[in-house]
């Protein structure tokens, strides 16, 4: 038995020591960021993204290479970079705002995910810098999604816009042609499952991939502007197109439009269905566009032989030109940052220069204007933007809409429509006592 | 007689080193103070790791706090939006399943066990395999069966569409199905846990009492439960609180496989707590939910330990 105690004393001894080593370690790292503060007139400021270099190699690359760029113009500064991947960085922002140790320049998303971090006052508003200039790089209403009260928190670095990608050779092989309204979409779908393929892949286990077929249908039957009065209170969300809407969705179920059990399936295994040709049609935003044009992991007969068409009319309803899409990260300065000014500057600089780099490097739809025809370009991205100059409308995802309580019901309720646990009836119920509630 | 040499020193002098060392180990544990300065350290990382959260996660509980700005306390607020809130029983029910079918499974576990320790050939290479899944992480579990799970390539449903099943369902898709696809990689998952505390415990009774019993005439059923099942009691005892309670906190692989999903069907207490606190930034609900998991587990154990206890303890 002594024995066994020895051992626990030990171990207990030696963990002990392992915490006293990892407290010593941090106050090292502690010293040393102060020391850079102090140290005469070099400031430096914290930048934290989340652009691993072994997921994300090329963002990763452009903001190393930027963060080089700003130190070298500006000598007196020095950008200390963290970077974490995406679910990692999500957690650890937030724990950083609680203890008030924000990094002076970081990541954020739009809308619903940005207001409790302006409620509790941790961003600032960037209205001075984008006044001074930096407001007409950007493609017209982009930062408008990250603005609360008419003060602007984020500056968007990605544009995407989401439309129906579709196999050329399956359409081919079974003689089909690319649907312009929903009676022909619908043919397109009875065509393909009676040869035997599935007509559509989907992960809604993710659930925002259902809510942007939900988004769709709203926007053409509803108009471009209907979905987002439901949810800003100026209407409401049981108006009779937003439960029509519903109900072509669960139509398209009853159809087996979309691969067998996607309520269970990520939208990752629904790509994979997509991209090994086991499915037709993919709805996805233009984050996915290298897939189909520059990565040269995919085969080049499979990237030859994808095409995109915008989401069809439903009955003669509706507008191609109306999108749902939106900025996805964009960068903000904290509130408490010592070195406001400086960050700032850092900011404005990451965006003028992510801007070209971002479409050419990494394939990534900036939110400040690109002219396509003066950059080398595939022609799907070419096609995309200029969609994106055509566009009448742009629809920001629901769920970055709504704030985060609310988004977790809809998300939970798009689940259950597709998987038929509630009736459009209830779907838009539950929506608008959810909206009411706030 | 040969002495085998351990580090330059003979047998009998480590024998004797060791002895010395216990004397001085036993003086030392006499002192009062000396036990209190060793169990210091750990006391201060258990108060500060698990403790100290606790209360502040109770506290947490009472405000209303998204996490990231101000909190204002609104007393027992949440805990009663908990009492009437459907998605938190419904979360709870399906961890109480998880715990039934647990408890459940220890049976088998206990039957492979002594299959295992009655002498089998190439019982100690299956109990490794056994304890295989032990060794994996929840997500590449997770990863892995989702991919045996999955409706259209997974292995699953091909297996069954070689059998003659025409449409199989799409298992983790299905309300109705998914609890129990989740449940069989978690089965499998604490296989290996179980089977070794039971295999240590069976092969800790003494031979001699299975040879008499033998010699009295019993079968080798009536040996499993008359004898070596009665013997192991205590062991038994503590694997169930432990699968009851280990299932009602469940969380990870159930979030990696599903989310919860679809719509709640298999959302735990844990996962719906994760939910609340990082995905709706409601933190003083989430912790509210948090703090009555920890009560329920309580009153979970306690029950339990409760309804098994007895005063005889074994001794050979």
């Amino acid at each position: 038995m002594s024995k066994k105690k020895a051992l626990s004393l030990l171990l207990s001894a030696l963990l002990f020591v392992l915490v006293l080593a990892g407290c010593s370690g941090s106050g090292d790292d502690n010293e040393s960021t102060e020391g850079g503060k102090n140290a005469g007139d070099k400031k430096t400021v914290k930048f934290m993204h989340l652009w691993p270099e072994g997921s994300s190699a090329q963002h990763h690359k452009i903001v190393s290479d930027i963060v080089a760029d700003f130190e070298a113009e500006h000598k007196d500064v020095t950008v200390d970079v963290e970077v974490l991947s995406n679910e990692q960085y999500k957690d650890k922002i937030k724990v950083l705002s609680t203890s008030n140790e924000l990094p002076d320049v970081g990541m954020t998303w739009a809308a619903g995910y940005l207001a409790p971090y302006v409620s509790g006052n941790k961003f600032a508003s960037l209205n001075d810098i984008l006044d001074s200039g930096l407001g007409n790089e950007f493609v017209a209403g982009t930062t408008d999604a990250y603005a609360i009260d008419g003060q602007t928190y984020g500056l968007p670095l990605e544009l995407n816009i989401v439309s129906v990608y579709y196999n050329k050779k399956i359409f081919d092989d079974n003689g089909l042609d690319v649907p312009k309204t929903y009676d022909e979409f619908k043919e397109v779908v009875k065509t393909l499952k009676s040869n035997g393929v599935a007509p559509i892949a989907l992960g809604n286990k993710d659930r925002w991939t259902g809510s942007m077929w939900y988004m769709y249908f709203a926007d053409r039957i509803g108009g471009g502007e209907l979905l987002t009065k439901a949810i800003n209170r100026e209407e409401s969300f049981e108006s009779p197109a937003l439960v029509q809407a519903a109900e072509e969705i669960q139509n398209l179920v009853d159809m087996d439009a979309f691969v067998k059990g996607f309520n269970g399936l990520s939208d990752e295994e629904a790509k994979s269905m997509f991209m090994n040709e086991q499915a037709a049609m993919y709805l996805i935003a233009t984050w996915d566009l290298p897939n189909y044009t520059t990565n040269e992991d995919v085969p080049q007969s499979f990237r030859d032989s994808v095409g995109y068409f915008p989401f069809p009319t439903v009955d003669g309803n509706g507008d191609v030109n109306s999108f749902v899409g939106g900025p996805g990260v964009g960068l903000f300065v904290s509130e408490d940052s010592d070195v406001k000014a400086e960050a700032k500057e850092f900011a404005s600089f990451f965006v003028k220069q992510w801007g070209a780099r971002a479409v050419t490097d990494v394939g990534v739809i900036p939110a400040t204007k690109v002219d396509p025809n003066e950059l080398d370009l595939p022609q799907m991205y070419e096609d995309v933007l200029n969609d994106l100059n055509n566009a009448t409308n742009l629809t920001l995802y629901a769920d970055v809409q709504m704030s985060s309580d609310t988004a977790q019901v809809h998300l939970d309720q798009i689940q259950a429509l597709f998987g038929k646990d509630a009736s459009p009836e209830e779907f838009v119920k539950a929506h608008e006592e959810a909206l009411s509630k706030e | 007689m040969k002495v085998k040499k351990i580090r330059g020193h003979s047998r009998k002098d480590v024998l004797l080193l060791n002895d010395m060392g216990l004397n001085v180990m036993n003086k030392v544990m006499s002192n009062k103070w000396i036990i209190a300065i060793y169990t210091l350290p750990a006391l201060l990382l258990i108060g500060v790791l698990i403790f100290i959260p606790l209360v502040l996660t109770g506290y947490y509980g009472l405000m209303d706090w998204d996490g990231i700005g101000d909190m204002s306390f609104i007393g027992l607020e949440n805990y009663k939006n908990a009492i009437v809130d459907g998605k938190f029983w419904s979360s709870a029910w399906h961890s109480t399943l998880l715990a039934f079918f647990s408890t459940l499974s220890l049976a088998i576990y206990l039957m492979i066990s002594m299959i295992l320790a009655s002498k089998l050939k190439g019982a100690d290479f299956l109990r490794k395999i056994y304890l295989i899944p032990m060794l994996l992480s929840s997500v590449a579990i997770a990863q892995l069966w989702i991919k045996v799970f999955n409706p259209t390539n997974g292995m699953l449903n091909y297996v069954l569409m070689k059998l003659g099943i025409e449409n199989p369902p799409a298992w983790l898709a299905e309300p109705s199905f998914v609890l129990f696809a989740i449940f069989i990689p978690i089965l499998w998952q604490y296989a290996g846990f179980y089977i070794l505390i039971y295999y240590a415990a069976l092969k800790n009774i003494p031979e001699s009492i299975i040879e008499a019993a033998k010699i009295d005439g019993a079968s080798p059923l009536q040996i499993a439960y008359r004898i070596k099942l009665p013997l192991i009691k205590g062991i038994v005892k503590v694997t169930i609180v432990l699968a009851i309670v280990g299932s009602l906190k469940y969380f990870d692989l159930i979030y990696v496989m599903t989310g919860g999903g679809p719509n709640g069907a298999s959302e735990v207490m844990a996962s719906y707590m994760y939910k609340l606190a990082f995905a709706s930034n409601d933190f003083g609900y989430g912790s509210a939910i948090g703090f009555l998991l920890l009560i329920i587990t309580l009153i979970v154990t306690v029950i339990i330990r409760k309804l098994t206890a007895t005063k005889d303890e074994i001794q050979y």
